[in-house]
């Protein structure tokens, strides 16, 4: 009986080891990640704003059902985005640890032998000299210049410019860091954002968190045992465009819990760091203040209520719930920083800063749908069981009797959106990204060439060079006019 | 000088670049148009009639580079800060960059024929700039208050104006190699350089400034870092970024490891190119994502 050789396991193991670590491969994977990271910035993608990813759902039923079953909103951490760089990645240590080990080898060694037929060299030339002492004089010039030389009888090989495969093996090695730190940041990182009305303080806890992720080897009791109480938030506009030109953020903090409180400024570029943990300032905006009282005038709420801003003026919409309430009763609410009114869009804000703030509210009387066990978002009013009981805007101070009871907009306060991080791999990257630009210098400015010297009978110059960049020319002739100048003195 | 003063100096000179450009677009249209004057046979030409235009033209495309630059670098000090806030100031900036990255170049290999396609493309820039981006000028958002905006966009811009550069070489290369491939080149034409050299031009632009676009892509995921919190997102603009030095990796790779020489390497180069222009143009204005501060 006989196997065909191609047919067996480990040759054709091997084969398709060879065939993913050739450059075509390489080439290839790393063109097809360029292309695979395209509809990542066409379509939204749940990672960044799964907002416009539900209103791309509610526009395109069906369409968007089929596009998430092809992962085209999670493009980035899609199987198939996946898989391409898991091979790239695997391909490039195919390709470069070899690489490695053979140029460490040719490091120590010397340069190969002088080839026969030096004519067919790209650079040729004939020195017209004294062949007896052409050899020494080249080599006393080669040596001056730092080549590695090896001397024959009569011939000499010599090259410079290794430094160009060390710096392109740096930088396929770093890109291979800079992949391994991604995945350090993916499996042992956290992420999370947390609202915080000014006043309040956030205790590092999973349950203190709005949204949170955790790496797969990353968990609840490994996280920062700091706490942080939000003292005093400032943002600035610019009068005449009503953008932003500062947020600066007062917080004190202890770490861990209990001991001595230290205050520290927070702004969006200027992130606070406790070890490889980082709170950032990402968001702000207003949260109005109100008392609830029943018909009694018993207190059923009272305190700061989070709105979302809606637009760059920070218009703030958000919802007020009273479970207690017999009957239910909810609110759902307009905070304008700065009132003003068009007859097109009703009231809304005309300055981000609070300047003549109104609380807009309609009132809701029902039930708010709270125990159906469905998770229901805080900002928004289910109004499906629900009926309207009236309308009022208030001024701060000014209360609105509904029925049931009265409400009050006692004031108003800022809130922050805070997001931490702990990426313990990203230390890594910067390395990575270091490495990766000092081996590309040196491997696209570094002229990697040999030069052969060679006596049989005349004297042969010729040289070869390794990459593109130009200089080889010069060099042969004046090594030429070097050999020659001793004869004609 | 009050900001506004600033601001409008900074018009000015802007306005007065582009006369100057205009000066040099003539100049060079002068000296391409008039060139060729037949000596003897048919086959024989002599291109001095029109150098002294030429050499008017490089003149003027330098004063009016430097121009530029002060229009910039007040514009800048109108807000008290690096002017690259917007996409007015983008686009000033780009066509600077482009400008000065042709004034290299003409330095270096002697790239005088470029500078008709360059000027035409400068001033197409400043025109759109000043018609369609104009912006008052304007402190920056909070979230572009850092010194690797400084850093990251100069890197950037520099970059994409070399990239564009190699990008009308490789042009060149493809018109005339599609020129050739149909007889003798026309009169005109044979004054320009040898399909090799611009073959090994437009390479040794990109092999030069690759390593710069590396560290401008590096430098924005440090900035993201401080300001968002992470360092690479996906962001649209990052993702494009990352295509151009994926598209211009696999340029080089082409060449050096492949061999790819002539028409394949330019379709190439181009691609890559395209792909800057297309993250610069689309993602900025009809883009979604967290870049957008072209003010639009
Ligand atoms: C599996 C993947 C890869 C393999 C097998 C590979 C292989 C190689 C090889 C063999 C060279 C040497 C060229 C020469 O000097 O003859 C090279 C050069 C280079 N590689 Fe890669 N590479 C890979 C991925 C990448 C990636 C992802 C990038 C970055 C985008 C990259 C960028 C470069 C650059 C810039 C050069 C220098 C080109 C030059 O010398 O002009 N490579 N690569």
């Amino acid at each position: 009986m006989s196997t065909a050789p191609e047919l067996d396991t480990a040759g054709s193991l091997r084969w398709m080891w060879r065939q993913l670590t050739s450059m075509r491969t390489a080439l290839l994977l790393l063109l097809l990640l360029g292309f695979a990271s395209v509809p990542g910035s066409i379509f939204p993608q749940r990672s960044q704003n799964p907002m416009k990813v539900r209103d791309y759902f509610a526009a395109n039923p069906t369409l968007s059902q089929w596009m998430d079953r092809l992962r085209l909103f999670d493009v980035y951490s899609s199987p198939w985005f996946s898989a391409i760089y898991l091979l790239l990645f695997i391909s490039l240590i195919g390709c470069v640890l070899p690489r490695t080990i053979e140029h460490l080898k040719a490091i120590g060694a010397k340069p190969p032998l002088t080839p026969k037929f030096l004519d067919r060299m790209e650079f040729f030339t004939e020195a017209e000299t004294d062949s007896k002492r052409a050899l020494d004089q080249a080599e006393a010039w080669l040596q001056k210049k730092h080549f590695r030389i090896r001397r024959d009888e009569n011939s000499i090989s010599a090259e410079k410019g290794y430094s160009r495969e060390s710096g392109n093996l740096l930088f396929h090695l770093s890109l291979i860091l800079i992949l391994v730190a991604v995945a350090i940041g993916g499996l042992f990182g956290m992420k999370g954002e947390a609202i915080l009305n000014v006043g309040e303080r956030f205790v590092n806890a999973p349950t203190s968190y709005d949204t949170l992720t955790f790496g797969k080897f990353q968990s609840a009791n490994t996280l920062t045992p700091f706490s942080l109480t939000a003292d005093n938030f400032k943002a600035t506009y610019n009068v005449q465009t009503n953008a932003p030109s500062d947020y600066v953020l007062k917080v004190s903090t202890e770490n861990p819990i209990g001991s001595k409180s230290i205050t520290h400024i927070i702004k969006v570029n200027s992130p606070l760091t406790f070890g490889s943990t980082k709170i950032y300032l990402q968001a702000n905006g207003y949260s109005p203040v109100v008392t609830v009282k029943d018909k009694s005038g018993a207190v059923t709420f009272q305190g700061p209520v989070i709105f979302l801003p809606q637009d760059g003026n920070l218009t703030s919409t958000g919802a007020i719930k009273l479970p207690d309430m017999n009957p239910q009763i909810g609110f759902v609410g307009s905070f304008v920083p700065t009132y003003s009114r068009s007859s097109t869009r009703g009231a809304f804000s005309a300055f981000p800063e609070v300047l003549d703030p109104r609380l807009l509210l309609s009132a809701w009387s029902g039930n708010l749908g709270l125990d159906s066990g469905e998770p229901q978002s805080v900002y928004r009013l289910d109004t499906s069981k629900m009926v309207k009981i009236g309308l009022k805007q208030l001024k701060v101070g000014e209360s609105y009797n509904f029925g049931e009871g009265s409400i009050t907009f006692d004031g108003y306060r800022s809130w922050v959106n805070l997001q931490i991080v702990d990426d313990p791999g990203k230390m890594y990257a910067l390395l990575g990204a270091v490495f990766a630009i000092l081996g590309l210098l040196l491997s696209l400015f570094t002229r990697q060439r040999r030069i052969w010297v060679k006596i049989d009978g005349r004297v042969s110059i010729a040289g070869l060079a390794k990459n593109g960049l130009p200089g080889l020319q010069d060099e042969i002739s004046s090594l030429k006019s070097e050999l020659e100048k001793e004869s004609r003195a | 000088m009050t900001s506004t003063n600033y601001a409008y100096l900074s018009n000015y000179l802007v306005y007065s670049s582009m006369v100057v450009y205009t000066i040099a677009f003539f100049a060079h249209a002068i000296e391409v148009a008039f060139s060729v004057r037949n000596v003897g046979d048919a086959t024989q030409f002599d291109f001095t009639r029109t150098q002294k235009s030429g050499r008017i033209g490089s003149a003027m495309m330098v004063l009016a580079t430097v121009i530029l630059f002060a229009g910039v670098v007040v514009r800048g000090l109108s807000a008290s800060r690096v002017p690259w806030g917007n996409m007015y100031e983008f686009s000033l900036t780009g066509a600077l960059a482009f400008s000065g990255a042709y004034l290299f170049a003409l330095w270096k290999f002697k790239v005088r024929w470029l500078g008709l396609p360059v000027v035409i493309a400068v001033l197409l820039t400043l025109g759109t700039a000043i018609t369609v981006l104009y912006r008052p000028s304007a402190p920056l958002v909070p979230a572009l208050k850092s010194t690797w905006l400084a850093i990251h966009v100069s890197a950037a811009i520099v970059s994409g104006g070399v990239f564009l550069l190699a990008n009308c070489v490789a042009a060149t290369y493809l018109y005339l190699d599609h020129m050739e491939s149909k007889g003798p080149r026309t009169p005109w034409a044979s004054r320009l350089p040898s399909l090799d050299v611009l073959d090994q031009l437009s390479y040794r632009l990109v092999a030069f400034v690759f390593p710069l676009w590396t560290f401008a892509v590096i430098a924005g995921a440090i900035w993201a870092e401080s300001a968002w919190g992470r360092y690479w997102g996906w962001d649209p603009k990052e993702t494009w970024a990352f295509i151009t030095w994926v598209a211009y990796a696999a340029y080089l790779h082409a060449r050096v490891t492949i061999g790819w020489r002539g028409r394949r390497a330019a379709w190439l180069c181009l691609f890559a190119g395209s792909t800057f222009l297309f993250n610069y143009v689309y993602v900025n204005v009809w883009g979604s994502g967290r870049h957008t501060y072209s003010g639009l």
